[in-house]
C-alpha cells in the first residue's frame, strides 16, 4: 500500500552560509491511510517546520516528501492545517471563517448546500450559539474549535494539527482532547498531531514518533499505541502499559537531548509523618526571616 | 496598612475627572484669550490695531450677514432673469435668449464648501493611486525596491514646488470645449493628491508587508487566486494600516490645500486669506483670523472622522 504521505531522508534548514541552521535532518516517515499519528518533540525542535513540510508549505532542501507516491504538490485544501495560533481571520465571524474555506473548496455546490455544510461543522464543535461572533470575542478554546471545524469542513484527506492545544489551559485542553478523539472516531480521517505533550500524544494517537531535540532534529523509533479506544484519561493514569509507553517516549526524548533519562524511583520514599505537638507554641517562621521584616507593609496588613 | 482614609466614591472620582479634563483645557483657553486681548491692545499694525477675540467674533457675524445678503442678491438676480426672459419672449417670440450666471463674488461660507470639495477630490485621487500601489509594493519586494527611490525623493517636496508644474501641465493637457472643472480647481486638487498620497502609500505597503504569515498560509492552503487573496485576505488584514495612512493623508492634504488655493486662485479658503491680505481693509486681520480658526476646526473635524473610521476597521489585536 502506498503511504498517504512519505518522507525519505528529508532535510530542511534556514539561512545561508555562516548563519545557516539545519533544523530538520534525515527524516523518514510513512503515514498510512486512516492513521492517527502523533509526533512529540521539544519546543523549538522544528515541529512547525515539519508540519509545513507535510502540508506542502515548504519544500525540503534534501530528500523527498511525497503525497500518494507523487512529489508533494504546493499546499492545498486536501491537507488541511490547524495552525498553532489558529490563524482565524479576525475580520470574519465564526461562520465567515469556515464559509471562506467551504466556498473555496466546494464551488460546485449550491449556496444552500454550502451553508448547511458550514452549519453542520459549527454544530460538530458545539459553537452554534457563537456562529456570528468574531474571533476576538471567543475564548482560546473556542477559537481552537473554530480552527478545527474550518479544517474538517474542507473534508481533507489528511488533517495536520500543529500543537493545536498548546496555548490552552489544562482544563480546556482535556475537554478538547476528548473532542478531537471523538471527532476522529466519527470521521476516521488520517491525522498528524504535533505536540510537546507525550501524555496527549499517547492518549490520542495510534502511533507516536518522537522528534529529537534540534538542531538537526530527526525522528526516533515508532511507538505503537495499542491501548483500546475509547480511552479514559483517568483510568490511563493508573494503567501500567500507558506508564511504560510514556516512560519509553520520554526516555528516548531525554537521551536525544543529551540528558539522563529519568530514573524510575528505585525505592519508595517514605515521608515522615510530622504533626506539631502543640500549635500554641509554634514560633511562626516568617517572623524570624529578615526578608519578611523588610516587607513591613505586607506584614501590617496581615496583623 | 489599615484603611484610615475613606476610599473616594465613584461619583466623587468621576466629578474629579470631569473637573480635570474639562477644567484644565478651559483654563488654558481662558489664559490664551487673555494674552491675545493684551496683545491686541498693544500691537499696532499698518491697518489699525491687532483684532482681539471680540473683534474676531464680531467678524464671524459680519461674514454670515454678508453671506445671507449675497445669497438674497443671487436669488433676486435669478427671479429678475426669469421675469426678463418672459418679457423678452413676449416681445420677440422668435428671439434667442441667453441665460446668464450670477457674477457676484463667492462668500466665505461658499469658499469653505469649495475647499472641502477640492480637498476631497484630491484625497480620493491620492487614495485611488496610493492604496493599489501600496498593496503591490507590500506584496512584491522587487517592486518595493523599484518604487522606494521615488517615494523617498518626492515625499518631502513642498506643495509650492509641485503647484507650478501641475498648473502648467493642466493648462497644456486639460482643454476640453465644455470643461467639467475649473483649471484652478483641478490644479489645486492634483497638488493635494501629489502631496498627500505618500503617507497612504507607505502605510499600505508596510501594512501589507507585515501581514501575519499565518493568514497568507491560509490563502495558500485554500489555493486562493491572486485577486481573491488580495480581496479576502490582504486588504482586510492591512485595513487598519491603510486607514492610519489615509488619516495622515487627509491632514496633509488639508494643510497643502490652503497653500495650493492661494497660488492657484481656486476660490476656497486659501484664496479668501490671500484676497483679504491683498485688500488690506480694517477688517482684514480679523477675517484672516476667522479663516485660521475655521481651517483649524475643519482640520480637527476631518481628523476625528478619519479616526472613527480607523477604529471601525481595527479588529483589536489579531486573533490568537
Amino acid at each position: 500500500m502506498i503511504p498517504v504521505i512519505e518522507l525519505r531522508a528529508a532535510a530542511k534548514g534556514y539561512g545561508a552560509g555562516a548563519t545557516r541552521s539545519e533544523v530538520l535532518a534525515d527524516l523518514n516517515l510513512e503515514l498510512h491511510d486512516g492513521e492517527f499519528l502523533a509526533i512529540v518533540g521539544f519546543s523549538g525542535s522544528g515541529k512547525t517546520t515539519l508540519i509545513n513540510l507535510l502540508a506542502g508549505l515548504h519544500a525540503p532542501d534534501a530528500g523527498s516528501v511525497s503525497l500518494d507516491g507523487q512529489p508533494m504538490p504546493d499546499a492545498g485544501p486536501d491537507r488541511a492545517l490547524v495552525f498553532q495560533n489558529y490563524s482565524l481571520l479576525p475580520w470574519l465571524t465564526v461562520h465567515g471563517n469556515i464559509a471562506l474555506a467551504v466556498d473555496r473548496v466546494f464551488p460546485q455546490w449550491t449556496a444552500g448546500q454550502r451553508r448547511a455544510h458550514v452549519e453542520r461543522y459549527i454544530a460538530m464543535v458545539n459553537l452554534t450559539p457563537a456562529r456570528d461572533k468574531r474571533p476576538r470575542q471567543l475564548s482560546g478554546g473556542m477559537r481552537q474549535r473554530v480552527a478545527v471545524a474550518r479544517a474538517l469542513a474542507m473534508e481533507p484527506r489528511v488533517l495536520l494539527l500543529d500543537e493545536p492545544l498548546g496555548a490552552l489551559d489544562a482544563l480546556t485542553r482535556a475537554v478538547l482532547q476528548d473532542e478531537i478523539s471523538r471527532i476522529w472516531q466519527e470521521n476516521k480521517k488520517t491525522v498528524v498531531l504535533i505536540t510537546n505533550d507525550p501524555d496527549e500524544a499517547i492518549l490520542l494517537a495510534d502511533r507516536v514518533v518522537p522528534l529529537s531535540a534540534g538542531p538537526r532534529a530527526t525522528f526516533g523509533p515508532s511507538f505503537v499505541i495499542d491501548i483500546p479506544r475509547p480511552r479514559d484519561r483517568l483510568a490511563l493514569n493508573h494503567d501500567a502499559h500507558f506508564k511504560r509507553l510514556r516512560k519509553d517516549v520520554l526516555d528516548w526524548l531525554m537521551t536525544s537531548a543529551g540528558r539522563q533519562p529519568a530514573r524510575a524511583a528505585a525505592r519508595e520514599l517514605r515521608l515522615p509523618a510530622l504533626v506539631p505537638a502543640n500549635l500554641d507554641q509554634v514560633r511562626w517562621i516568617d517572623r524570624a526571616l529578615p526578608h519578611r521584616r523588610a516587607a513591613g507593609a505586607q506584614k501590617s496588613k496581615i496583623s | 496598612m489599615p484603611a484610615t482614609t475613606r476610599a473616594p466614591g465613584r461619583l466623587d472620582s468621576i466629578l474629579r475627572a470631569v473637573a480635570r479634563n474639562v477644567g484644565i483645557p478651559a483654563l488654558a483657553i481662558a489664559l490664551f484669550l487673555g494674552l491675545w486681548s493684551i496683545a491686541a491692545h498693544n500691537i499696532k499694525v499698518s491697518f489699525g490695531s491687532l483684532p482681539g477675540p471680540a473683534a474676531v467674533v464680531t467678524e464671524i457675524g459680519n461674514l454670515w450677514q454678508e453671506h445671507r445678503s449675497e445669497v438674497a442678491r443671487e436669488q433676486a438676480f435669478y427671479v429678475r432673469q426669469v421675469e426678463r426672459k418672459a418679457a423678452f419672449l413676449a416681445e420677440n417670440p422668435t428671439g434667442q435668449w441667453t441665460e446668464r450666471k450670477y457674477a457676484g463674488h463667492p462668500t466665505f461660507f461658499k469658499q469653505i464648501l469649495t475647499s472641502l470639495e477640492t480637498v476631497f477630490t484630491g484625497f480620493v485621487i491620492a487614495s485611488l493611486i496610493a492604496v493599489p500601489l501600496g498593496i503591490v509594493c507590500g506584496l512584491s519586494k522587487t517592486l518595493n525596491l523599484a518604487f522606494n527611490p521615488f517615494i523617498q525623493l518626492f515625499k518631502p517636496v513642498s506643495p509650492l514646488a509641485w503647484l507650478p508644474i501641475v498648473m502648467i501641465l493642466v493648462s497644456a493637457l486639460y482643454n476640453p470645449p465644455d470643461p467639467w472643472f475649473e483649471k484652478a480647481f483641478l490644479s489645486s486638487a492634483l497638488t493635494v493628491a501629489l502631496c498627500s498620497l505618500w503617507p497612504t502609500l507607505i502605510n499600505t505597503a508596510v501594512g501589507v508587508a507585515s501581514i501575519d504569515q499565518d493568514y497568507l498560509n491560509v490563502a495558500r492552503v485554500l489555493r486562493l487566486g491572486w485577486l481573491a487573496k488580495i480581496w479576502k485576505i490582504v486588504l482586510p488584514a492591512a485595513l487598519p494600516h491603510i486607514f492610519t495612512g489615509l488619516r495622515l493623508s487627509l491632514s496633509v492634504g488639508w494643510m497643502v490645500l490652503i497653500a495650493a488655493e492661494m497660488l492657484a486662485q481656486n476660490p476656497g479658503l486659501g484664496k479668501f486669506v490671500w484676497d483679504m491680505f491683498q485688500n488690506g481693509s480694517s477688517e482684514t486681520l480679523a477675517q484672516i483670523m476667522v479663516a485660521v480658526f475655521t481651517i483649524g476646526l475643519i482640520g480637527f473635524a476631518l481628523d476625528r472622522a478619519m479616526l472613527s473610521l480607523q477604529r471601525a476597521v481595527s479588529f483589536g489585536a489579531p486573533a490568537r
